[in-house]
């Protein structure tokens, strides 16, 4: 094979590198952060909130769950403009990102709270606690902390699916990536950095969410 | 400029869907073919392999499969061939969707109870007899729903192909919006189609995971 | 030359040594029971012996095969012991008779036929011919267990290993499997049985073995080692389990 690789361009680029890494690494904490709020809101609503709502929050998530997040990036994107909601590319991937991961970490936290057992939830109604207050201490920690590898996992597969916001111009990693190999024609060696740059950020934020959950969840043994 | 009707959007991309069916059961027949390679790699008694195995699921399933596309569409044309979309993409989601069976697959072999191991090798069995007789046709049972559930995953990852320049339902959809100019009822299409898609098959892992459930509950 | 020969067998889990050097030979035809505490290595030496667990040390030969880590010697020395174990493990998803036909099939290839009509004769042999069809969860714990006896007679090995195959009975079912036992032990099948079952030790086997710390701590027949143990530890053990 006459091929040869070369490298020599990394020094150059760097800097488009490091910025789409920063955006990456920006979409997926604040996204992380939003996405998991909205997925416990709505489990929330799911398992105790109002009834009529209940049928609304399971038809978002069924949508979302099984179409592809390109379509929903694009349908935010390209197609709320229409109506008359418009938005900028990191927004609309920021958006998308949050509305995705709230429907998988929906389903994600349901499954924790349902085991938590009926006995358990007029245990925490008995000693006076209020519906609200129950939720959050008898139902939800320990639901949280049953999830946390679950949704962790859910976390990483959000992060490494957001490499499409490139696709809306959105300047993140891979859009760096496009950006480079279009003006070097060094596609391969482009793409296996970039490659590898995801890589990286995916065991770093595996560790780093495990971190989070020993610090949010610092009594291990109390989860069985 | 040409006129599209609802009727003709909808018209080309079921048109355009066909071949997201084709390609997800390529990635889907391939992927299994290629995950069951590396589930025995996975299990198997040489260190060597179960590392290699290990590596390769990391690494399919720690990286985007957008960049899997590209590395699958570029590092195929430095072979020197013209490499046409579907190649790429194909080979692309058969190694992605590898990586995700085989992983779900080992959970599926790992619980089955040792002493069926034991029992089928002290009756003199080989590795890969007790594999095919015995670890295989009880895990199957229990993995039949996880990987139904994962085909909904396979569908909707087609959909990263129309950024290789496949003409599936996504790049249908790209190509009338560009047309039409009518994004929302565009990308509306292309979401219900997936949607009705996936749907079913969602619907039927988790069908199959109650009744399974049920079934041992039962015993 | 003996029919089992366990020399000087060391294994280790660890840095925790559970067989401190085992000896112990077997005569064509000879029924041992192995007795002793929890932990004092039973049936970590009956799985050596199978080949389920790696020797660190010694060798174990049974009837000419060597027992070896390649899956050539394992299969070899598999075909001529059997081994039941505590918790049956039969194949859930096979019939009794199929569980007992697929090895036969497997391993040593015997056509359909052959394998079928064996089977039918093993079942028939352990009192079950007419649970042929039944799985094993319609089968009681007693039934399981002798179904497990019937598939491994049908490899016809030329010894049987019985890792406390009554354990995890309910009381009422020992004595059917136990009276299999006894039937082939009178047939002059060889068998090696790890049991709690003090009372069948000493009617049907002719010899014990005691096993304490990971060693043959005494053996001799029966009467002997229940008659007249010598050792403290022996007389312990006894004195706790009668
Ligand atoms: N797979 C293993 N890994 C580590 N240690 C083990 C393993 N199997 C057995 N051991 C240890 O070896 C020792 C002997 O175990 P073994 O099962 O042979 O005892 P035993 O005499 O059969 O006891 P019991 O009457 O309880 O069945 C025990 O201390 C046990 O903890
Ligand atoms: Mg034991």
């Amino acid at each position: 094979m006459g091929y040869v690789f070369d490298y020599s361009w990394i020094g150059e680029y760097s800097g488009v590198l490091l910025k789409g890494l920063w955006l990456t690494v920006w979409l997926i904490l604040v996204g992380a952060t939003f996405g998991v709020a909205l997925g416990i809101f709505c489990a929330w609503v799911r398992a105790l909130g109002p009834k009529w709502a209940r049928p609304i929050v399971g038809a978002y998530v069924e949508l979302i769950r099984n179409t592809p997040f390109l379509i929903q990036l694009f349908f935010i994107f390209f197609g709320l403009p229409s109506l008359g909601v418009q938005m900028g590319e990191t927004q609309a991937a920021l958006l998308a990102m949050i509305i995705n991961l709230g429907a998988y970490g929906c389903e994600i936290v349901r499954a924790g709270i349902q085991a938590t057992t009926k006995g358990q939830f007029e245990a925490g109604w008995s000693l006076g606690l209020s519906r609200i207050e129950t939720f959050r201490h008898v139902v939800l920690i320990p639901a949280l902390q049953r999830i946390w590898p679950a949704l962790s996992s859910q976390i990483v597969i959000v992060m490494l699916g957001s490499a499409v916001v490139s696709q809306i111009a959105a300047e993140d990693i891979s859009y760096a990536a496009d950006f480079i190999q279009s003006r070097t024609f060094r596609a391969f060696e482009t793409y296996i950095v970039a490659t590898l740059i995801y890589l990286a950020l995916a065991i770093l934020l595996r560790q780093l969410l495990k971190g989070v959950g020993w610090v949010l969840f610092p009594k291990r043994s109390a989860a069985r | 400029m040409m006129e599209f009707s609802t009727w003709d959007i909808v018209r080309n991309l079921l048109l355009a869907a066909r071949w997201t069916i084709v390609l997800s059961l390529v990635a889907f027949a391939g992927g299994a073919t290629v995950g069951l390679v590396i589930l025995f790699l996975r299990i198997s008694k040489q260190k060597a392999a179960r590392v290699f195995a290990g590596g390769y699921i990391e690494l399919f399933q720690g990286t985007p499969l957008l960049m899997q596309l590209f590395l699958s569409f570029f590092g195929l044309s430095l072979l020197g061939v013209e490499v046409p979309a579907w190649l790429a993409a194909s080979v692309a989601l058969i190694l992605w969707t590898a990586s995700f069976l085989a992983e779900i697959w080992r959970g599926c072999v790992e619980s089955i109870p040792k002493g069926q191991w034991e029992a089928s090798a002290s009756l003199g069995m080989g590795r890969f007899e007790q594999m095919r007789h015995v670890i295989l046709p009880q895990a199957l049972t229990i993995a039949i729903p996880p990987t139904v559930g994962f085909s909904v995953q396979v569908v909707k990852g087609t959909s990263l192909t129309s950024i290789i320049g496949f003409t599936e339902l996504a790049k249908a959809g790209q190509v009338l919006t560009n047309a039409t100019f009518m994004p929302f009822t565009v990308y509306g299409f292309v979401a219900l189609i997936y949607f009705a898609l996936c749907f079913p098959l969602s619907k039927s892992s988790q069908f199959l995971e109650r009744k399974l459930n049920v079934a041992h509950r039962d015993h | 030359m003996s029919l089992i020969e366990i020399t000087e067998v060391r294994k280790s889990f660890g840095d925790n040594e559970v067989l401190k050097g085992i000896d112990l030979n077997v005569e064509p035809g000879e029924v041992i029971a192995i007795i002793g505490k929890s932990g004092s290595g039973k049936s970590t030496l009956l799985r050596c012996i199978n080949g389920l667990e790696t020797i660190n040390a010694g060798s174990i030969q049974v009837a000419g095969a060597q027992l070896a880590t390649d899956e050539l010697h394992l299969k070899a020395l598999r075909l001529k012991v059997g081994m039941i174990f505590q918790g049956f493990n039969l194949f859930p998803h096979k019939t009794a008779g199929q569980n007992v036909m697929l090895s036969q099939m497997v391993v040593k290839k015997t056509p359909k036929p052959q394998a079928e009509e064996m089977a039918k004769k093993m079942l028939d042999r352990v009192g079950l011919g007419h649970k042929f069809d039944a799985y094993p969860d319609q089968l009681s714990g007693g039934q399981q267990q002798r179904v497990a006896i019937a598939r491994a007679l049908a490899m016809q090995p030329v010894a049987l290993l019985c890792d406390e195959i009554t354990s995890a009975l309910d009381p009422e079912l020992v004595q059917e499997v136990l009276a299999v036992v006894k039937e082939l032990a009178s047939e002059g099948m060889t068998l090696l049985m790890v049991t709690h079952e003090m009372r069948f030790a000493r009617d049907v086997c002719s010899r014990v073995v005691f096993m304490h710390l990971g060693r043959v701590h005494e053996i001799g027949p029966p009467g002997e080692v229940f008659g007249n143990p010598k050792t403290p530890e022996l007389r312990q053990f006894l004195g706790q389990t009668h």
